[in-house]
């Protein structure tokens, strides 16, 4: 029955419009729904506190799946990205304050700031990084994102009269006037930010995250990186340009991890650069994996899942992460073990390109 | 007097790097995986010998022989367990595998051994050698180290190339389908291979809680990263490569901490890491791959 | 595919089924027999173990507090969570959970990066937060907070006032934690203060997160430039490790530290005469002979498995015993809610007539800015134990 269903709708919508479609569907009913229910007083405190960073997560997750789904390489530099969109969108938001009253306004702004400074790092590592293949470039983009969150980490920075001060090694060596003031404070980061983040302005990026994610797997430049993905030799044969398609999704994927950036470093006063570290670009490759590789909708539903579920398991406090291990390890055994039932080779380079046909049939 | 100071220090960290990143490179070589939970065994055989030495009040060279027992067993347990059911999957899945057993190693040290960090009794009691009427001073461990990862190296190279097992175990990651043919028992390769990497993880715990003396449940993590990228940095796979790697990395930390700033320390092992990646994508003495049409 | 699919989209629903539940269960939850303690602190993680001293500190004068009668009669409990000491989401979660569980009055964060995170939330919902541990000047900024341990700034000032006016030493070396807020902020004021009076830092050294055991690059730039005295702002762990290896290094300067180097001795398994000599200014020595202290120490041993409780503990033990003296005061009882205690206290505690002492000072005040004014006691470890820093002690260190 179902299939039938499914194939009738067809006529009328293309797969994987429909397939897109179900998924914004899915973001909106649970966006109204949490939104009645929080109007109502319904949810916990703890809940309601979680809304926005989920929103941040899943964006996060459909931003890396671009680049390890579609793209097929590894990162592990996505904290990273994030760090930059946090960081500079903040301090936009600090320095303009003031200037600009309006929050709908200098929020997107700030977003869109953030957003843009990480992809031009993105391109700027992503030009030397995706000459590298496999294991290599993870362990590269992992070194680049602890660089940027080792830099930021040691970045003081301040204004007064005279004009910017940057400093690299103490508070002291700002030489700041007394009447200056100071907006990076090294370790202890960012303070002051205002809180501009809300559950709605979190859902609307999310849609927006989505929709430029489906827009691109099922756009042309889409096509042609997985073609690279699946095939580079062939792909080049037919005259791809590899690196542009490359440096594209590497772009976009830390224009998106930016901008999820600046909505995270919005929802809090603080924010420190210790957070982004590699475990959690890890954890983001977490969601990815288990969400699917390649599969946007899944990687919300992961980031949803693997971000609530340690917080439900408070309150056993010093078995959860025990169990959110524990976890972790079955799920992958018992998701990973299926796919071996169903496609059996010996050569794991055979099995791969496999896996990724499969993928793109499902896809379409 | 200072600068030479520094380089042996770093040599004696790099040593360490070395003896963790050989771990990482056998596995990887044979398993095609990345261990992420190397750097906690490192730290199970650090509280094995702990437990031994203060609690059981053995001598250290029992201690040290019980804690690669037990490491062995351990790297053996985890293969089988998490592992071996994924060993068609994807290389990413193994990968997030592999970090929910450094997760769960984790915890579960949490909950045995505590929160508090314990000070670790050196199992070296070699005499620290002095130089230049003491401006330089090589510690006992710091020879130790030295020479250990060297007699590692040696050994392993001789193993791999000389021994039954160590053969297959090359043909294994040469070409795993190949091998099978050839009569090769695939898993028990790989068990081997797991039981080495682990047993070098205790020794590797010895030699780091020896020179840094404190214990806690996240010891190892931090080694465990760093010594990862010098296995990349030599050319993961690559035996020698390790140890080159690894010393590379402790030597340009220590320098970069002394003489350019603490706190980019490690921004600057990682910048080199990318600089000799982007000159030589398959590390200082990595197998180049070729393409196959 | 599909299986990974159906498997997730049952665990989420799930997941949300529980977290509704938990969300409906929210107002029953709350035990109207008592007054909550909320804190929330790292039970896991590298910080853990500052986390689980809290913890037990807090359990123990909760305890306390009951046996004595309690606050006019009603009971206190407590609720702690785990906040991983993250400086974002996850200290924000373990907050909200707090909330959930129906905490009335903070005591807490414990780390300093996650109490950055929560304050504005605790001064949106007017709930009053007194930190035993998190002493960043930042922390105190809202009206609504207060600090037990001393405030950053005051330990830099303090230590440089101290070294200068004594005359420890002419050439300073200091060894800081740059990733770690805490050691900073006290090396950034040390070191302006110290310009003032005129000492000269030959070495600035720091470390970081990431490469917290091997300071052979730290001591060696200090034995180089020649310093005679080494300023330790860090916690006692590193500090533990430097004095190894300072003795690895044949290098042996006079080591001086803040409270985070109380602790020390208490190391397990630690060769405790490498510390002889190291002097601290601290506001509480577990091996002082006071009886307060003594009593402190022997409950707390006797509770968990013989561990000496450090300054973390003793802070959060004092700032339990604060509140539960205010809320006598103040006749607050378990029905009144977050908002109105917080502004019953919140005057409380500023009043100029309101002393308190404990096991981390004597004469403890608080002025309305949230900082607590006590006295730090320098001390000297002299044969395994604290004893008073003496002018002998001081001529002892600089004949070296």
């Amino acid at each position: 029955m179902k299939k039938e269903g499914a194939s009738a709708k067809t006529k009328f919508f293309k797969p994987q419009t429909r397939k897109s479609f179900i998924t914004y569907a899915m973001v909106i009913v649970a966006f109204v729904v949490m939104q009645i229910l929080s109007s109502g007083g319904y949810i916990s405190s703890m809940l309601t506190g979680l809304l926005v960073p989920l929103c941040v997560y899943s964006i996060l997750a459909v931003s890396l799946n671009l680049t390890v789904g579609i793209l097929g390489e590894l990162s592990l530099g996505q904290a990273g990205f994030m760090c930059v969109g946090a960081y500079t969108s903040a301090i936009f938001s600090i320095v303009t304050s003031e200037t600009i009253e309006n929050v709908w306004i200098r929020f997107p702004l700030a977003i869109l700031i953030g957003g843009i400074i990480a992809a031009v790092f993105g391109i700027l590592i992503g030009i030397p990084v995706l000459r590298l293949k496999g294991d290599y470039l993870a362990i590269v983009t992992l070194a680049f994102g602890e660089i940027i969150k080792n830099v930021f980490a040691a970045l003081y920075l301040g204004y007064d009269s005279k004009g910017v001060h940057v400093s690299l090694k103490s508070l002291s060596n700002l030489n700041l006037e007394p009447d200056g003031k100071l907006i990076l404070n090294g370790p202890q980061g960012i303070s002051g930010t205002p809180n501009d983040s809300t559950f709605i302005i979190g859902a609307v990026m999310l849609l927006i995250t989505l929709i430029i994610a489906y827009n691109f797997v099922y756009s042309r430049t889409g096509r042609a990186v997985m073609a690279i993905r699946d095939n580079v030799i062939a792909a080049e044969s037919v005259g791809l340009n590899i690196t542009k398609y490359k440096l594209v999704t590497f772009a976009l994927t830390a224009f998106l991890a930016g901008c999820a950036g600046a909505l995270y470093s919005h929802n809090f006063y603080t924010l420190q650069a210790s957070k982004f570290d590699y475990n959690l670009s890890i954890l983001i490759l977490v969601f990815v994996v288990l969400g699917g590789i390649g599969s946007i909708r899944g990687s919300v539903i992961a980031a949803i899942v693997l971000v609530l579920l340690p917080e439900m398991l408070r309150s056993i406090n010093s078995y959860r992460m025990l169990i959110y291990s524990i976890v972790l390890i079955v799920m992958m055994i018992i998701t990973s073990n299926e796919k071996t039932k169903t496609f059996i080779s010996a050569n794991t380079a055979k099995f791969k390109a496999l896996f990724k046909r499969e993928k793109v049939k499902e896809a379409e | 007097m200072g600068f030479l100071n520094n380089l042996i220090n770093g040599i004696s960290l790099g040593s360490i790097y070395a003896v963790i990143a050989l771990g990482y490179t056998l596995v990887y070589g044979i398993a095609k995986m990345l261990n992420f939970a190397h750097g906690d065994v490192i730290m199970v055989g650090g509280y094995v010998i702990f437990t031994c030495m203060t609690t059981w009040g053995l001598n250290s060279w029992l201690s040290i022989v019980l804690a690669v027992i037990a490491c062995t067993l351990l790297g053996i347990v985890i293969e089988k367990v998490a592992y071996k059911p994924l060993r068609q999957a994807t290389s990413l899945a193994v990968l997030i595998t592999a970090i929910g057993v450094s997760y769960f190693l984790q915890n579960i040290a949490l909950l045995i051994f505590g929160e508090k960090p314990v000070n670790f009794t050196s199992v070296v009691n070699v005499p620290s050698i002095k130089l230049f009427d003491g401006q330089i001073v090589i510690s006992g461990e710091t020879s130790v180290a030295i020479i250990v990862s060297i007699l590692i190296v040696v050994g392993l190279s001789l193993f791999i190339n000389k021994t039954k097992s160590g053969r297959a175990m090359l043909a294994v990651s040469e070409d795993r389908g190949a091998a099978q043919l050839m009569g090769v028992n695939i898993n028990r390769t790989i068990s081997l291979t797991f039981a080495i990497g682990s047993g070098l993880a205790a020794i590797a715990g010895a030699l780091l809680c020896s020179a840094y003396p404190t214990l806690q449940n996240t010891t190892g993590a931090m080694p465990g990263i760093k010594a990862f990228v010098a296995a990349v940095f030599g050319g993961i796979g690559s035996i020698p490569g390790a140890m080159i790697g690894g010393i590379l990395i402790g030597v340009i930390e220590i320098l970069g901490r002394a003489y350019i700033s603490p706190q980019l320390a490690d921004a600057i092992v990682f910048a080199v890491l990318i600089l000799v990646l982007i000159i030589k994508p398959t590390g200082i003495l990595g197998k180049k791959i070729s393409e196959k049409v | 595919m599909k299986n990974v699919k159906r498997i997730l989209a049952l665990t989420v629903s799930a997941a949300l089924a529980v977290s509704c539940f938990a969300g409906c269960g929210n107002g029953a939850k709350k035990n109207s027999d008592t007054i909550v303690i909320g804190c929330s602190g790292p039970l896991t993680g590298d910080a853990a173990q500052y986390g689980v001293a809290v913890k037990n500190a807090i359990e123990l004068a909760v305890k306390d507090v009951n046996d004595a009668g309690g606050i006019n009669g009603t009971k206190l409990s407590y609720v702690f969570e785990d906040d991983e000491a993250d400086s974002g989401d996850k200290a924000v979660n373990a907050y909200n959970a707090l909330k959930d569980n129906g905490m009335q009055v903070m005591v807490g964060t414990v780390t300093t990066a996650s109490c950055l995170a929560v304050i504005e939330k605790t001064k949106q919902d007017n709930i009053f937060q007194l930190t035993p541990s998190a002493s960043a000047q930042d922390v105190i900024k809202n009206d609504n907070c207060f600090q037990v341990c001393f405030t950053d700034p005051n330990q830099g000032k303090g230590s440089a006032d101290y070294i200068a006016e004594n005359k420890l030493a002419t050439k300073i070396a200091v060894i800081y934690d740059s990733s770690d807020a805490y050691s900073s902020g006290i090396f950034n004021t040390f070191k302006s203060e110290a310009e003032a009076k005129g000492l000269d830092i030959v070495a600035e050294q720091s470390f970081t997160k990431d490469s917290k055991t091997d300071f052979s690059a730290q001591i060696s730039a200090a034995k180089n430039a020649g310093a005679d005295l080494v300023f330790l702002p860090i916690y006692y762990q590193q500090a533990s490790l430097i004095l190894t290896q300072c003795k690895s290094a044949n290098y042996n300067p006079t080591f001086f530290g803040c409270d985070g180097l109380d602790g020390l001795l208490s190391i397990k398994n630690f060769d405790t005469s490498l510390c002889e000599g190291v002097m601290l200014l601290t506001p509480f020595a577990a091996e002082a002979q006071d009886q307060a202290t003594q009593d402190f120490v022997k409950k707390y041993k006797d509770a968990y498995n013989g561990e000496t409780p450090n300054q973390f503990a003793a802070d959060a033990y004092d700032g339990v015993m604060v509140l539960a003296e205010l809320m006598k005061k103040e006749g607050i009882t378990a029905d009144m809610s977050a908002s109105d205690i917080c502004d019953k206290l919140k005057k409380a505690i500023s009043d100029k007539d309101f002393s308190y002492d404990g096991l981390t000072g004597t004469g403890m005040k608080w002025g309305e800015d949230g900082a607590v004014s006590k006295d730090p006691k320098a001390v000297i470890i002299k044969n395994g134990a604290y004893s008073a820093l003496t002018a002998d002690d001081i001529a002892a260190s600089t004949a070296q």
